[in-house]
């Protein structure tokens, strides 16, 4: 058994949380609350000194780069939403970050989301794959994007050809969606499984590594 | 029979938690030993490492929090362990702020373990702000995004970094997430800059990564507990082969317990169903 206090701490936080699955209690809310207290302090402290700092405050200061007030300003205009008065204000660093967002984004996403995901798709003859099992990966990828992609054309009604597409791109759909609903699964039962490796292992000293 | 059906229709789902936690409980303290079969996508991965000559820098991007702990954590110790072994150098930063502590604890960790020394043969230059700019930045000076490491070190006086400017001087970046953010190093790293890009996710992020997999824009993919299972048993072959002391089976046990409880949810699924179209064909009768 762990002769650490902050093991301690931290695995009868655990079973406070895990109190939850039984009903709702004050134990499971004095853990939550505090979980919300304490990341609010730590992420106001890593972004101070990550970024604020750095970025702004030392450029001021120390380098006395007076350029840095503008973004300084730009961003203290996001709490003019606190101001009725002034609450319009906070349309300037939105837009300004939207355009810059959009103008960064757009185009990397083009590429990488559309471009080469199209060129994924188009086939080659049976010679220029590895095995005949990639030519057929391939080919069941080329009839997925199509017969998935006529599912979601709603310009025309479902009928004849494009019915019968929009039908087999719904099991394409269904299958992606089992997929990820098995792999869920596994990510939540994984969580679990390291809550309790902690807690048989580093707090009980019932598992031995 | 219909009764029965019925009846397990009804059950109060405090029974399922608790049969699913015995079910995960026993295979940890009493480990099966299930054999891992090795996954291409985590192959590729490891192949990649290991092809890569000795003194090469990598990049492994902690961009996960304390919530994926358990699937996350041991894919960074097993490919940290991967590469320091080898004699590639990794540098570790993070653009999720509550993943520095983590990264840190899983440099400081394996550093230690094999002897290796802090600014020779890892640097950990902790989290930075912005995601796109932080990426992009990196193609064009690692010293304008991180002017300092983690502890403040200047970077031009760290020896391991003193020959890295950007992407042409980094074999290999691996982003380490619970979220979509490694699409962002798909995105602005791989696409603009073409550098080399491989993933560990959790399992519920996995099928967003696929399709990146079969274009080429990823190299590879470790992808849930299982990922990580797959990979420490390469890391574990490799420590024999070499006469190492087997590092962890932390991932490993855990595929035990998570295979038992994926044959328990299988037949409560199977059960459930049955109860329902028992109640079902009830109703119509």
């Amino acid at each position: 058994m762990s002769h650490d206090p902050w093991v301690w701490i931290s695995a009868i936080l655990s079973l406070f949380i895990f109190s939850f699955l039984y009903r709702d209690n004050p134990f499971y809310k004095f853990a939550e609350h505090l979980l919300v207290g304490v990341s609010a302090g730590y992420y106001l402290n890593i972004y101070w000194y990550n970024g604020i700092y750095p970025n702004i405050v030392s450029h001021i200061i120390k380098e006395h780069n007076l350029l840095y007030i503008v973004p300084l300003f730009l961003g203290l205009l996001y709490f003019a939403i606190f101001i009725p008065k002034f609450s319009y204000f906070i349309r300037w660093p939105i837009a300004f970050l939207l355009g810059t967002a959009s103008g960064f984004a757009i185009p990397a996403a083009f590429q990488a989301r559309i471009m080469e995901q199209a060129k994924g798709t188009i086939l080659f003859s049976p010679s220029s794959y590895n095995s005949p099992l990639a030519f057929i990966n391939a080919v069941l990828i080329f009839i997925g994007v199509l017969t998935v992609l006529s599912y979601f054309f709603f310009s025309k009604e479902h009928k004849g050809g494009l019915k019968i597409s929009s039908k087999i791109g719904i099991i394409f759909l269904m299958i992606g969606f089992g997929a990820s609903f098995g792999y869920t699964v596994m990510a939540r039962v994984s969580l679990l499984i390291g809550r309790l490796q902690f807690l048989l292992g580093t707090w009980l000293g019932l598992i031995k590594y | 029979m219909r009764d029965f059906l019925l009846k397990l229709g009804n059950i109060d789902r405090r029974v399922i938690y608790g049969i699913i936690a015995i079910g995960v409980i026993i295979p940890l303290l009493r480990p099966i030993g299930l054999p891992e079969n090795i996954t291409p996508p985590v192959k590729h991965l490891y192949d990649y490492i290991d092809s890569l000559p000795k003194g090469s820098v990598i990049i492994l991007s902690i961009d996960y929090d304390a919530t994926v702990l358990p699937e996350v954590h041991p894919m960074v110790l097993a490919v940290l362990r991967h590469a320091m072994v080898r004699g590639i150098k990794p540098i570790g930063l993070g653009l999720n702020p509550a993943g520095t502590g983590l990264g840190l604890d899983a440099f400081s960790k394996v550093g230690k373990e094999l002897g290796k020394k802090y600014g020779i043969d890892f640097v950990y230059l902790g989290f930075k702000p912005n995601v796109s700019a932080t990426i992009l930045g990196l193609g064009e000076d690692i010293r304008k995004v991180f002017p300092t490491d983690y502890f403040g070190t200047p970077i031009d006086s760290i020896p391991m970094l003193k020959n890295v400017r950007n992407y042409n001087d980094i074999a290999l970046t691996i982003s380490f997430s619970g979220s979509s953010l490694p699409e962002n190093w798909i995105m602005y790293a791989n696409a603009r800059y073409g550098e080399k890009i491989a993933c560990g996710v959790t399992a519920v992020m996995a099928a967003d990564f696929y399709p990146y997999l079969q274009t080429g824009q990823l190299i590879g993919m470790i992808a849930g507990l299982k990922g990580a299972a797959e990979y420490e048993t390469l890391v574990n072959r490799l420590f024999r082969r070499l006469g190492l002391k087997k590092p962890s089976v932390i991932a490993i046990r855990g595929m035990d317990a998570n295979s038992l409880a994926h044959v328990l949810i299988m037949i409560f699924i199977i059960l459930g169903n049955l109860a329902y179209f028992s109640s079902k064909r009830g109703r119509k009768e």
